[in-house]
């Protein structure tokens, strides 16, 4: 049984639209127009118990409102979905007892006191048992390294302290099934990788079905091998990271570090930088051996490397594709 | 996949809430106390109300020969000293939360908890009373010091006088939950609550006592909720009602907390379909 079955899902909202003014502003008193936005438009996947799934599309795409759908936040317009085998929308208690949404913009903890004095109130909220509650939340202080702040009162945290004691939080009830949509956002290198190391930890230690956005490459290529990638609303593609590097991105880099001064190696491929003897090359992923050979035979090459192109570079031509295909589909939610 | 579970029998949940209400009554009451300030300044103004009040009606009385509507200089300064612990009592939720709320997304962490989000509202304010009645406790003093009222409840009418209050608090959270659920269909509800404060201020017995009042605005009284948020357990407390009538009291505040809860109810499982959760 699978662990997030969708199925056609869709969600729109009707926003009221007017023009800037004063006058437009008088007008729409008695003449209100409102407009249909649709955010999601029938998606329909399935995810396995156990997997962590990179969920990416640039803003507006309709990642956050597929998201909250799957939480139980918002009702679908149509479509199904079953989260652990439940219907979010109905939002059972025994279903809210068993997943997390957590946002990385968000606060959920009460601002004045210690964040341990709010995992102690969730202990109540989760009808936790005792010994069980204070061995997790003693297991994720000593995972996420948070000893020397949750004695502290909220307010006073910086942002990747916050969002360690939030994503805690969140988890205290040990949840089946994790909606985190940016969960590193704004944070610094070393704080998105501690997240991201007990995002994964948590995911093998309990087994637990993820669903994570995040603008951050670093995060999808460390967690996820699978990826759901949305763009105005429609998913483009579903599988395997590696696969949507081969489907949206045939082509090889050779960075090649010529031994006297720079040559021209335009007929060869792109060039997409050049400096200090240090030439960047875009070639066809099916040429890039026999390029490689000439380069090596014809120049005095001090170091060549072959790179797959980076996969911000990838889901840039995905998107950029998308847009050529549908030119008048471009709607935000 | 790990299998469904069952959902939690009614037995399960009044458990949670008795572990809940304790401890977000605490830490309810632990952030009040943080602001001392701001706690002093808000029971300066709780205070200058009722005394206006008091002032007025003394002065009043004493140039109509010391008794209007049954109530005697005593009678007056009983009736705004009491006064000052029921308006605690039954402060609850203003409009800007729920406007808030719905315009900032700030409903999402509240529904997506496994328990009805007017809990942790009863909760937080009620912890907030904790530490209000405290504060209040030297300002009632000094009432009492400088007023001299004519207040000897007996036992059951303190006990009758818990009961009054807590069930008015009650019933004025639900009925402002009520107002404030109409923020799904209209963002903005300020208006309707000033609406229903501007009534309240009148038919309650906040401004004047409800016996001072013309029949038929009494009459009007007895069908709204108001009295028997505030008017009521007043009136309980200054020994001016029958055990008889005070028992129906309570049982009109019942009425009002079920038809409320009820209409609260039907709202929030519509309201909730409509949040876009904007924002969160």
């Amino acid at each position: 049984m699978t662990a997030i079955q969708v199925s056609g899902l869709s969600k729109s909202f009707f926003v009221p639209v007017r023009d800037a003014g004063l006058k437009a502003a008088l007008k729409s008193l008695v003449n209100r127009k409102t407009r249909e936005v649709q955010a999601v438009k029938n998606v329909s996947f399935a995810i396995e118990p156990g997997e962590i799934v990179g969920f990416l599309g640039p803003n507006g795409a309709g990642k956050t409102t597929t998201l909250k759908m799957l939480s139980g936040l918002l009702y679908p317009t149509n479509g199904t979905a079953s989260v652990l085998g439940y219907t979010p929308s109905q939002r059972e208690k025994s279903f809210l007892r068993r997943m997390t949404l957590i946002m990385g913009n968000r606060n959920q903890l009460l601002w004045d006191i210690p964040a341990l004095d709010s995992f102690e109130l969730n202990r109540a909220i989760y009808r936790l048992p005792e010994d069980e509650f204070s061995h997790t939340r003693d297991e994720f202080i000593e995972l996420l390294d948070m000893k020397e702040i949750v004695s502290k009162p909220v307010r006073n945290l910086s942002l990747g302290e916050r969002m360690k004691v939030e994503i805690a939080a969140a988890l205290l009830h040990k949840p089946k099934a994790l909606f985190l949509d940016e969960p590193t956002i704004g944070l610094d290198v070393t704080m998105q990788r501690r997240i991201r190391a007990f995002v994964q930890e948590y995911n093998q230690r309990y087994n637990a079905t993820v669903l994570l956005t995040s603008h951050y490459m670093a995060d999808v290529e460390a967690l996820c091998k699978r990826v759901i990638v949305i763009h105005h609303g429609r998913i483009l593609f579903d599988g395997a990271l590696s696969d949507l590097v081969d489907r949206f991105k045939a082509q090889k880099r050779l960075v090649v570090t010529v031994e006297r001064g720079m040559v021209d190696l335009s007929r060869f491929g792109e060039v997409v930088s050049q400096a200090d003897g240090r030439i960047t090359l875009q070639v066809s992923k099916k040429e890039a051996p026999a390029i490689t050979a000439r380069l090596l035979n014809e120049f005095p090459v001090a170091d060549l490397l072959v790179e797959d192109p980076s996969i911000e570079d990838v889901i840039e031509d995905v998107f950029a594709q998308s847009i050529e295909a549908e030119p008048d589909t471009a709607v935000a939610a | 996949m790990s299998t469904m579970i069952k959902s939690p029998t009614r037995w399960q949940e009044i458990k949670v809430l008795l572990d809940f209400y304790p401890n977000r009554m605490k830490y309810s009451a632990i952030i009040k106390a943080q602001y001392r300030l701001s706690a002093f300044l808000w029971l300066i103004g709780l205070a200058i109300e009722p005394v206006i009040y008091l002032v007025v009606w003394t002065t009043v009385a004493e140039e109509r020969g010391g008794v209007i509507g049954g109530y005697t200089a005593g009678g007056f300064a009983a009736y705004y000293i009491v006064w000052t612990v029921v308006r605690v009592m039954g402060i609850g939720l203003n409009p800007w939360v729920f406007e808030w709320r719905v315009r900032q997304g700030q409903w999402s962490p509240l529904i997506l908890r496994p328990m009805h989000p007017i809990h942790d509202d009863f909760a937080l304010l009620l912890g907030d009373k904790v530490m209000d009645i405290l504060w209040l406790i030297p300002v009632v003093s000094i009432l009492i010091v400088a007023f001299k009222p004519d207040l000897h409840p007996t036992w059951w009418q303190g006990l009758a006088f818990v009961v009054a209050c807590l069930l008015g608090f009650i019933a004025r959270t639900v009925w402002m939950w009520v107002l404030g659920l109409i923020t799904f269909w209209t963002v903005r509800v300020a208006a309707i609550f000033d609406l229903y404060f501007a009534v309240e201020l009148l038919l309650s017995g906040r401004v004047v006592p409800l016996d001072l009042l013309p029949t038929w605005a009494r009459n009007l009284a007895n069908w709204l909720p108001y009295q028997w948020t505030f008017g009521f357990p007043i009136e309980v407390m200054i020994g001016r009602l029958t055990p008889t009538v005070t028992l129906q009291g309570v049982a009109i505040q019942l009425v009002w907390i079920v038809v409320g809860w009820t209409i609260m109810q039907w709202l929030w499982r519509h309201g909730v379909r409509r949040y876009s959760a904007v924002g969160a």
